[in-house]
């Protein structure tokens, strides 16, 4: 069998369906990778090789009796705020550290269904908050590239697990750059679907207008496959809307001629490591030579997004973490001395400083006498920016972007600054305040040997575009 | 200037019972960051439609059916303490 390191979802399941190897042995294959690797990335915060093991055995039994279900066998790791049924479902906090979840989230259910072993809970920051996955109660994942440097965040623990061959594929969470950021740090594929998308049902909020789930994959053919899987309405989450799935593999076809690439000029300053701008633009030349034509765009708002998004980011994660109170489930603080005392107490041992942070700064600006000046306003200054993304999209197919100003970082070197951490967040926190999709893929390497991401974006619901953009380039420079 | 965030009366709004160093910690971040937001202050929003959802959508119902619910001993396992078929709290009744 082919090393974890470089066995993609689609070369697993054609072994699997070819009975080149089991799902037995695939899935020992991946326990043994990541017992290897896992001391260094500390990608996981839980894997149970018995566990693994046991879905793996069942597969291999459906297979022989028939079964051919279209991720039959296939180990996919699991971000650890998503719930799966009977799992641990930390969501990196002590808050929830013995929490077991009750229940399959609608993606968990999907996955169940399409045969795939959940293989195990991948690292993230607390609650979804952060870019570098250093804000984890548990433990600091490091980056594959280099182990001083960060994965990025919040879904670092898929990045580093899917890059770093200890993943064939992941499940991560993007609500304002927290798939594509890791990606593009770790050197993988990551995709944000377009909210309504994908259900959120049993993945725990954090900005509900925002948040999406969506594949971490080591090729765009990968991301395909399982967004396929992901994507449809739910009746149990009433932001989903009921719009076809295509079939996204099958029209992983023609190359970049044709296609009308869409350069914004805001997102091409002075600010951005130079070496960023290089690859990405690098990248963009390649697609004019392969036949592309690449147009100016503008997105005059950008320079609010930043602003707008942690004002709306903040305050709907106070909202949805009022529910921490100490009473039904989550930590509980020893002998409150008052009502008060009980949920004030258990919030505070719970929560770690940055979602401590985020909260206070949500209420905020959801508190008496500010709520118009922040939060209205800030819902205002969202349409200016869906409207930007309106504007652009008919001038262009997609647009083509770096993911992050920067390559990924050391750890440590950015945590003490809220503010600056929030800052390297300005290139992908627009498509969750448009509700667009966007998918991040490797484009090429700094000097210093760390990824960097090329960020795709198109419309509402076009993930095909985007999808069938990506592949095209990635096998331009595959070739 | 910031419209003086007050982080010790923010906190307590939140529930969140934080030390004197991360209130000290707290208040100059969130004053930076707070000043840095407002920055939205210098669009002109009259006239613009808030956009509420990631998505336009309305509202949909489900149908009203029986269907079970979560199971009752899983559910207090994952209370921080339980009887046999109820949450359990401490004495919050202060005494007279």
């Amino acid at each position: 069998m082919e090393d974890i390191a470089t066995l993609t979802l689609a070369g697993a399941l054609d072994g699997l369906k070819k009975k080149e190897f089991s799902s037995v042995e695939l899935n020992q294959a991946l326990v043994d990778s990541i017992d290897k690797k896992d001391g260094d990335l500390k990608a996981y915060l839980k894997m149970d090789p018995e566990y693994i093991l046991k879905q793996a055995a069942e597969s291999d039994q459906k297979r022989a009796a028939g079964d051919d279900s279209s991720l039959l066998g296939v180990p996919i790791a699991i971000k650890d705020l998503i719930n799966v049924k009977g799992e641990s479902c930390s969501c990196a906090s002590r808050q929830l550290e013995k929490y077991n979840a009750l229940y399959d989230a609608t993606v968990a259910a999907k996955l169940r269904y399409a045969g795939a072993v959940f293989a195990g809970r991948t690292n993230m920051d607390e609650f979804a908050m952060g870019s570098s996955t250093e804000n984890s109660a548990f433990q600091i994942t490091r980056n594959p590239h280099n182990l001083e440097c960060v994965p990025g965040g919040s879904s670092g623990g898929s990045a580093a697990a899917v890059a770093g061959g200890e993943a064939i594929a992941a499940l991560g969470t993007d609500t304002g750059g927290s798939i594509r950021q890791p990606a593009s740090f770790c050197g993988c594929v990551g995709m944000k679907p377009s909210y309504g998308r994908v259900s959120r049902y049993g993945v725990t909020a954090y900005a509900s207008s925002l948040d999406q789930v969506g594949p971490m994959t080591k090729t765009v053919e990968d991301a395909a496959i399982l967004l396929k899987e992901l994507a449809g309405f739910d009746p149990h989450d009433g932001t989903t809307l009921d719009v076809k799935v295509p079939d996204y593999q099958a029209h992983l076809t023609g190359g970049m001629k044709g296609l009308k690439i869409g350069l914004p000029k805001e997102f091409y300053v002075d600010g951005s490591d130079p070496e960023v701008s290089q690859a990405v633009l690098k990248a963009v030349e390649s697609c004019r030579a392969a036949g592309a034509e690449i147009v100016d765009v503008s997105l005059p708002h950008t320079e609010y997004a930043i602003a707008v998004y942690y004002i709306l980011a903040t305050a709907e994660a106070s909202a949805n973490l009022a529910r921490f109170d100490g009473v039904r489930f989550g930590h509980r603080a020893e002998s409150p001395k008052s009502v008060f005392d009980l949920y004030a107490q258990s919030r505070a041992e719970g929560f770690g400083t940055e979602v401590k942070r985020r909260i206070i700064l949500g209420t905020y600006v959801l508190s008496s006498g500010y709520y118009d000046a922040y939060y209205g306003k800030a819902q205002k200054a969202r349409t200016l920016i869906r409207e930007d993304y309106t504007k652009a999209f008919e001038k262009c197919d997609v647009l083509m972007t770096p993911v992050s100003p920067t390559p990924a970082y050391k750890i440590g070197e950015a945590s003490q600054d809220p503010l600056k951490m929030y800052l390297g967040d300005i290139f992908t926190v627009p498509a969750n305040l448009a509700g667009i999709c966007g998918i991040s893929l490797p484009c090429g390497s700094t000097r210093g040997g760390l990824p960097v991401g090329l960020q795709i974006l198109g419309p509402a619901f076009g993930e095909e575009r985007i999808l069938k953009t990506a592949y095209a380039f990635e096998q331009m420079q595959g070739a | 200037m910031s419209q003086s965030i007050d982080v010790a009366y923010v906190s307590e709004l939140a529930r969140i019972a934080l030390t004197d160093d991360e209130t000290k910690l707290f208040q100059g971040q969130l004053e930076t960051i707070v000043d840095y937001v407002e920055k939205i202050n210098g669009l002109d929003l009259d006239n613009i439609k808030p956009t509420m959802h990631g998505q336009v959508s309305t509202n949909f119902f489900r149908d009203d059916v029986v269907s079970p619910s979560l199971d009752r001993e899983a559910v207090l396992d994952n209370a921080p303490a339980r009887t046999d078929s109820e949450f359990k709290l401490p004495k919050i009744v202060e005494d007279a």
